[in-house]
Formats: structure tokens, C-alpha cells, sequence
């Protein structure tokens, strides 16, 4: 039985559909993420999984019973919440007694405990301190110690990292991983960052307009997108205009615009829709294209064009190529070869391949 | 111009304005009353002149003979702490009024909030002495209040009371007055309380009487003092109320000062009686700026 199960869940503002028609369901220990643009009801979901708000269809089972009437104090589920929300008149060792005092633990075990917490986060000794005296990472362990502190079922975090910078959030997340390992608690993470959902999720929800777009592993969303929208979401991707051309068993042939036929693998299932003439896009991960002076080897789809511009990342270069029918596409080289920081120069003519197993063909 | 000195100029035209109208309004004053607090009372009351030529040559008119008569009867003392008690009575009540008052409004939505702070300082557009007045007619003997408080006490079998020129009258009126100086502060400190302290209250599992009085009401804390402050100050100096409302059982010290100025036209104790209500009330003022000072907010 699953730990969370979200059946049918609606939620309106108005004229608005927030969440519409969500069904989830989220295992004991599952690293869980809900990914999605901002207004794509990721926060409402996870307001109404933790009791501050009510569906207005549909139900929402933790371990098996509906949570329906139960007031968030009497969930056994706490939320990180992404301001923190630190009391500020309380030390850190208050802050995180909070939810022990509220469950009458004694004081012995309840100080007991503390300790463990702030350990568990590399707090300790900073149990006298005040919110105010604290940076914004040890905020954030503080809040994640709060609210793992008596154990709940189920930990929400909304956004927790959205306030620190690159570097400390990638620290962070590593910190997250591993915690969430020990404790064994299972997390339900809402972020908009598609990287940090794809680094820290064992399953990861993409949620767009309120609804559930694909529910998937973090590799198998990132190589297998369902739709354009999580293609373009997650990660960045060419999305090259077409239609079908011919479809057989185990071979797609597409007519892409600007660029002509390439031969692209046929996705399971899809064999009664993609019939000729059906448009979509081919969604075609830049490290997929290769680019070269020489012709490409024999297999891949070709085309032509001139290196329109670059963007140097350090560890890969980004290189947007201009097709002569004025299409562009991206490809991402890796800079791993001695010696040499780039390839190739605006202006350069090139060859751009790509395999017809790289890319996927999507309708919607 | 150098930097340096530009920046004590600014300073200087910023803080000066106001530096120079408490030195005019309250520094002078302040001094001319502990001035005339030293001197004698003159023979057809006032002050007596500063210096005297006699006999013996001049000789300044300057003695402690005020200080000592305070001194030497309780019933000054008495006076005092009565108006302290009225002045505390006043702003206990005023504080168990105005909280729930300000929580409801810092927690109205954006226009209704507007409204319910125009309500509150509406009272102030209209003279201070003809509310109080009004208070007269709404606690007179033939008030429909008092009417119908006296028609529900006969039905008990109690005999008819009085609320006009009652020390409940005088505390009406202080309250009433004093209430808005409560529930100003107050909503300023509760109206910047952040909402998701209270959401990850009520999610770490605290009812709501438990978020009030663990997270709420100790946050509020610094908008208590202040407005306490605010109510019990001028509480405790007030005598314009106690003449309107009041019986003779109800003189505050306030009336005793006005009285020896306008009646007994005795000016060195009224003075004298002033120099104590205002040590009194710096010292009420420290006090709650060291509380505050302790609070890490």
C-alpha cells in the first residue's frame, strides 16, 4: 500500500483550476518530486496534502486513510516551508523542541532528542543561538531538523533551497540525499528547478496547468519525454517542427521542416497514431547532436549548416548552428580535449548528425 | 567641504529641528518647573520674588519648604499611588480590549483593514472634552443604561446604583479615551507578523490557543509595551476626566496639581507635586525601555 495516494484531486480559485484531476502515489521512503513552472499547482497539492487547504474533488489517503476534516496539526506530516519559518524569539533548541512540547515529550527526553536532531544536521552546539545569528544554510538544517525532529510519516518541503546560492544549494542537496537516506522519512519536494528534481528525486511528478504531465524517473523523463512541454521543461532540448512521413513496426521516417526526411525510432505505442501527415516535434537533446567538419558517419541523419553563435560553460560548449534553411539547432560538445577550449568559430561551416535513435517524436 | 563634516551637517539638519523644539518646549519648561518647585510661594499666591534686599543685604528666596511638606503627609503619597492603581487598572483594560481588537484587524484583508484603522482614529476628529462630556449623558441617572441596568438590579432584588460620579465612571472615561493609543501599537507590531510562522505552528502540531500564546503573543510583545506605555503615562496625570466624571472620592493627583496652580495658586507645591508625577513617569518609561531592550526583537 502506498504511503501517500492522491485520487482525483481538485482544487478551483474561482475561474481557475489550480490542481485538476490529480492522481499520484508515493511509496514509504520514496524521494519524491513534484516539478513544475510557477502556478502549476505543485504548492496547492502539497498546501492540501499538509491540511492547510481542502480539495474540492477527489481524496488524499496517508496510509490508507482518507485525511479528509483532519486539521494540519493532527496530520502526521510536517512541511519545510520556503521561508524557513524559524520562530524568531525561540533559540534553535527551542525551535526544534517546538513540535515535542506540542506532543507533551518531557523535558529530559524532549532535550534528549534536540541534541540528536542538531547532530543529525552538523548543528551542534548551536543550540543557544537565534534565527538572526544564523546564515541561511544553517536556517534551512534548522527548519529540516524542526520538522524530522518526532519523526512524521511524511516530510513536505516547499521550495527549501529556492533562497541560497548555487554553490550552497548544490551542497545542500547532497546534505538532503543523505539525510533523507538515514532517516528513512519519505520526502515530497516541490521545486520549479527541473536540475535539482532530476539530482534529488527517485520519481519525479511534472506538473503543468495543474495538472500531472509524466510521472517518471528522473532518466527516464530527462531520455523518454511523454509530451513537448516536459521535453522543453526538463533539461533543454531542439525542438525540431515535422510531420510523419511513413511509419512501419520498427521504422519512423519524419519530414522535418527546414531540414528534410531524417529517420527517427518509432516509440512504443504510438504505432496507430503516428500515421503520415500527423505533425509534432522531434525532441533532440543537444548532446546528442554532433557537429564536425567531415561528413558524419554513415547511420546518421545529416544536415548542413554555419556555426551561428556559442556559449562557453567551462566543462561543454554550447554551439547553436544555423541550418541553410534558416532552422536552428543546438549541439553540446564537451571540452574534454587537451589543449583546446573550442572546435569551432561563428561563421564556421559544419556538419550537424545526429542518430535516428536520439531523438523522440512527440504529437502533443 | 570635507566628507566628515558634510555628514555632521546632514546629521545635524535632520536631528536639529526637533533637538531644538524639546529644548524650547519640554528642556525650558522642565527647568523653570524644577525652578519654581525651590521657590516660595508668593504672599497673594504665585512665586514670591527670586531675591530680597533687606537689612541684612540680598538674599535668595530658595527652600526644600515644598519638598519637605510633600513629604510629611501621607496623603500625597496616597494620591499617588491611587493614580497609579487607576492608571494601571486603565491599561490592563485597555490592553484586554485592544488585542483582540488589533488581531482582528491586522487580520482583515487589505480594504476592510483600512476601514477598521479609520474607525479606530476617527474619535480624534472630535474634541477630547466633548466625548468625554458625552460619557456624562450615557452614565447619567436617567440614561437608558443606567435605567435598564437599575430596572435588570430590581428584578435581582438589588438596590438601584449610580454610575455617574463613580471611580467605574473615571475608568470608563480613561479607558475610552486611552483605548486607540492600545490598539495603534499594537496593530503595527501584529500586522508585520509573518503568516507562515502560524502555518508552521499549526503544522508541528500546536492548537490554536497554543500558537496564540506560544508564537503570537510573545511576538507581540514590543506593540504590549508600547502601548502600555502610551495608556499608562498619560493615565496617570490626567484630571480632566476625573473633574467631568468623578465624585469627590475620585481626585487623582492630577487635580490636586491643577488645583494648586488655578486654586490654591500655590505654585511652588504644584511644582513640587508635578517634579514627583514626572520622575514618576520617566522612571515607568525606563523601565519599559529596559524590558524592551531585553526582548530580541
Amino acid at each position: 500500500m502506498a504511503l501517500l495516494e492522491i485520487r482525483g484531486v481538485s482544487r478551483r480559485f474561482g475561474d481557475f483550476l489550480a490542481v485538476d484531476d490529480v492522481s499520484l502515489s508515493i511509496e514509504a521512503g520514496e524521494f519524491f518530486c513534484l516539478l513544475g513552472p510557477s502556478g502549476s499547482g505543485k504548492t496547492t497539492l502539497l498546501r492540501m496534502v499538509a491540511g492547510f487547504d481542502a480539495p474540492d474533488g477527489g481524496a488524499i489517503l496517508l496510509d490508507g486513510r482518507d485525511v479528509a476534516g483532519i486539521p494540519p496539526e493532527k496530520r502526521d506530516v510536517h512541511t519545510v516551508f520556503q521561508s524557513y519559518a524559524l520562530f524568531p524569539h525561540m533559540t534553535v533548541a527551542q525551535n526544534i523542541a517546538f513540535p515535542l512540547t506540542m506532543a507533551g515529550v518531557g523535558a529530559e527526553a524532549s532535550r534528549r532528542r534536540v541534541e540528536e536532531a542538531l547532530d543529525g544536521v552538523s548543528l551542534g552546539g548551536m543550540s543557544g543561538r537565534y534565527p538572526s545569528e544564523l546564515s541561511g544554510g544553517q536556517r534551512q538544517r534548522v527548519a529540516v531538523a524542526r520538522a524530522l525532529v518526532d519523526r512524521p510519516k511524511l516530510l513536505l518541503l516547499d521550495e527549501p533551497l529556492a533562497a541560497l546560492d548555487a554553490k550552497l544549494k548544490e551542497r545542500m542537496q547532497l546534505e538532503l540525499i543523505t539525510l533523507q537516506k538515514e532517516v528513512g522519512i519519505t520526502f515530497v519536494y516541490v521545486t520549479h528547478d527541473q536540475q535539482e528534481a532530476l539530482a534529488l528525486s527517485h520519481r519525479i511528478a511534472v506538473m503543468n496547468r495543474g495538472r500531472v504531465e509524466q510521472m517518471d524517473e528522473p532518466s527516464r523523463l530527462y531520455g523518454s519525454p511523454r509530451n513537448r512541454f516536459v521535453a522543453d521543461f526538463i533539461g533543454t532540448c531542439n525542438l525540431l517542427e515535422g510531420e510523419v512521413a511513413a511509419h512501419s513496426r520498427d521504422a519512423l521516417e519524419l519530414r522535418l521542416d527546414g531540414i528534410g526526411t531524417v529517420r527517427s525510432s518509432p516509440v512504443e505505442g504510438q504505432v496507430e497514431r503516428l500515421v503520415p501527415g500527423v505533425r509534432g516535434v522531434l525532441a533532440l537533446r543537444p548532446e546528442k547532436v554532433a557537429i564536425s567538419r567531415e561528413a558524419p558517419l554513415p547511420g546518421h541523419n545529416r544536415t548542413t549548416g554555419k556555426v551561428f553563435d556559442f556559449l562557453y560553460l567551462g566543462d561543454v560548449t554550447i554551439y547553436v548552428v544555423e541550418l541553410d534553411s534558416g532552422v536552428r539547432v543546438e549541439a553540446m560538445l564537451p571540452n574534454s580535449a587537451p589543449g583546446r577550449a573550442k572546435f569551432f568559430e561563428a561563421g564556421d561551416s559544419v556538419h550537424v548528425g545526429w542518430l535516428p535513435e536520439a531523438g523522440v517524436f512527440l504529437t502533443d | 567641504m570635507s566628507a566628515a563634516w558634510r555628514a555632521s551637517l546632514q546629521r545635524f539638519l535632520i536631528t536639529g529641528p526637533p533637538l531644538v523644539y524639546l529644548l524650547l518646549f519640554f528642556g525650558i519648561p522642565t527647568l523653570i518647573m524644577v525652578l519654581a518647585s525651590l521657590r516660595l510661594p508668593g504672599e497673594f499666591g504665585g512665586l514670591a520674588p527670586l531675591w530680597e534686599t533687606g537689612p541684612s543685604g540680598t538674599e535668595l528666596n530658595l527652600s526644600l519648604e515644598s519638598y519637605g511638606r510633600f513629604f510629611s503627609d501621607s496623603l500625597y503619597a496616597w494620591l499617588f499611588f491611587k493614580s497609579f492603581l487607576y492608571a494601571l487598572v486603565t491599561a490592563v483594560a485597555c490592553l484586554l480590549l485592544a488585542y483582540p481588537l488589533a488581531l482582528l484587524i491586522a487580520r482583515s484583508p487589505g480594504k476592510r483593514r483600512d476601514l477598521l484603522v479609520l474607525l479606530v482614529i476617527l474619535p480624534f476628529w472630535s474634541n477630547f472634552l466633548i466625548r468625554v462630556y458625552a460619557w456624562m449623558i450615557i452614565l447619567g441617572p436617567e440614561s437608558v443604561l443606567t435605567r435598564t441596568l437599575n430596572a435588570l438590579l430590581a428584578g435581582l432584588g438589588i438596590a438601584p446604583v449610580e454610575l455617574l460620579f463613580t471611580p467605574f465612571a473615571v475608568l470608563v472615561g480613561l479607558v475610552y479615551v486611552h483605548l486607540p493609543f492600545m490598539v495603534l501599537p499594537l496593530f503595527a507590531n501584529l500586522e508585520k507578523h509573518d503568516p507562515a510562522l502560524l502555518d508552521a505552528a499549526q503544522d508541528l502540531g500546536a492548537r490554536s490557543w497554543q500558537r496564540f500564546w506560544r508564537v503570537t503573543f510573545p511576538l507581540s510583545l514590543p506593540g504590549v509595551l508600547a502601548g502600555a506605555a502610551l495608556v499608562f503615562i498619560p493615565a496617570l496625570g490626567i484630571f480632566a476626566i476625573p473633574d467631568i466624571l468623578g465624585g469627590t472620592d475620585s481626585i487623582l493627583i492630577g487635580n490636586v496639581i491643577k488645583q494648586q496652580f488655578l486654586d490654591a495658586r500655590d505654585w511652588p507645591f504644584g511644582s513640587v507635586l508635578s517634579m514627583v508625577l514626572t520622575a514618576l513617569a520617566v522612571a515607568f518609561a525606563a523601565a519599559a525601555a529596559w524590558v524592551a531592550s531585553r526582548q530580541r526583537l
